[in-house]
């Protein structure tokens, strides 16, 4: 069921926006797998078995992604996800990513919760202690074109809260998503817009570690 | 003259499977985008020394940044080109003077060798703008399993101001060649073109 036709990395250092020199340039990364959709041109009831397949997916992406942005891990200070699915697919194909890509990125990135009550969409109460990847890992998804592009929302890993640290990044795969394929994404950034200066929550100032504020 | 860099970008492009065949090993291919300031923007000037100097300073970068994302050593490299966008108040020679001067020499140390031209492309745009950046075999230009392009474009470049200038190295040809010709393997790669 699970067939990748094309891997896809981007990664940026933003120096600048035409104000001060930043002294650590910004760093956001995408990667982009370029997945055969097996649902495409039918209406499939039961894709859930494709969920669980992605799981491994997701983890090797996200360690490609983070291996192509070559940063500590603990700078790793946003994340986001998307998918973009093929004319003959439909918007639900996308969305089979929302717990794969999720979790791959919060667990690379140190989080310590249960996959089972995540896959499940079961709150967990382990709230009020510091920890990582604690903020739900935003997104968006699109049915489009090849060469269509994803606006992928970035937050803060553990408070979505952080003004400073709203960000989006264009991810676009020359070429794809064929009619018959999705282009699953993950992307994560080291923190700050290069010019961030409209006040708002501080990651330094984060304190109620629930994944908000 | 340092470049002003305002922004870096590196893709890197893996293709494992082509129309249901696979692709062994997969193609790779990296493409470096640098988004400068045009110190020439909105005035005509004769001397373009200061692209010319920019140029080598990129040609060195990207190259070095591009084989760096395939994960490669430089002798591996096997295709190259570049490319470059002219923000609104700049002039496609602007874009020529950073290309081709003398960009070429550091980009073949960082690809070690690269008897063949490289193969390049230039236009001016806007925001967004993408360019397909021409790639062609590093020591032979005549082989025709690697005639390629990538595409190369940065969403929020060129400003006005600004030049988008891509440098695209490979470790492989097309996915699935098969329309004959010289073979990589067949070159003797000492005059650039066979």
């Amino acid at each position: 069921m699970i067939e990748i036709r094309r891997v896809f990395t981007h990664v940026e250092h933003i120096h600048h926006e035409f104000g001060p020199r930043a002294d650590t340039p910004l760093v956001r990364g995408a990667i982009g797998a370029v997945l055969t959709n097996p649902f495409a041109g039918r209406y499939e009831p039961d894709i859930l078995p494709m969920m669980a397949l992605l799981d491994p997916v997701g983890v090797d992406m996200a360690h490609q992604l983070h291996a192509a942005m070559d940063v500590p891990l603990e700078q790793i200070s946003t994340y986001g996800k998307g998918a973009i699915v093929g004319a003959d697919g439909e918007l639900e194909h996308g969305a089979l990513w929302h717990v794969p890509g999720g979790y791959a990125m919060r667990e690379l990135l140190g989080w310590k919760g249960s996959r089972v009550a995540y896959t499940a969409g079961i709150a967990e109460e382990k709230k009020g202690q510091p920890g990582n990847a604690l903020s739900i890992v935003p997104s968006t998804k699109k049915v489009g074109p090849p060469g269509a592009a994803l606006d992928v929302p970035l937050t803060n890993i553990n408070a979505s809260y952080v003004r400073g640290q709203f960000d989006a990044i264009e991810v676009r795969v020359p070429g794809a998503p064929a009619a018959d394929e999705i282009v699953f994404i993950l992307a994560m950034s080291t923190g700050y817009r290069v010019h961030a200066r409209v006040g708002g929550l501080l990651a330094k100032d984060i304190s109620k570690w629930d994944g908000l504020r | 003259m340092t470049a002003n860099i305002r922004k870096l970008v590196v893709q890197v492009d893996e293709v494992r499977k082509e129309m249901g065949q696979d692709v062994t090993p997969p193609t790779r291919r990296a493409v470096a985008i640098a988004v400068i300031e045009n110190p020439y923007a909105g005035r005509y000037s004769e001397n373009l020394d200061e692209l010319i100097a920019i140029g080598e300073e990129l040609g060195a970068l990207l190259g070095q940044k591009a084989v760096k994302a395939l994960g490669i050593e430089p002798g591996q490299a096997q295709s190259y080109g570049k490319a470059a966008i002219v923000g609104e108040r700049g002039e496609l020679e602007h874009a020529a003077a950073i290309l081709h001067p003398k960009l070429g020499a550091p980009l073949r140390v960082a690809v070690e060798k690269g008897a063949a031209l490289v193969p390049s492309a230039k236009k001016q745009g806007t925001l967004g703008t993408a360019i397909d950046v021409p790639l062609g075999h590093k020591d032979a230009a005549f082989v025709r399993s690697h005639f390629d392009a990538i595409e190369a474009r940065v969403s929020d470049a060129p400003r006005a101001n600004e030049i988008v200038v891509a440098v695209a190295v490979t470790d492989s040809g097309r996915p699935l060649p098969r329309i004959g010709g010289l073979q990589a393997s067949e070159i003797k790669g000492e005059d650039g073109l066979r």
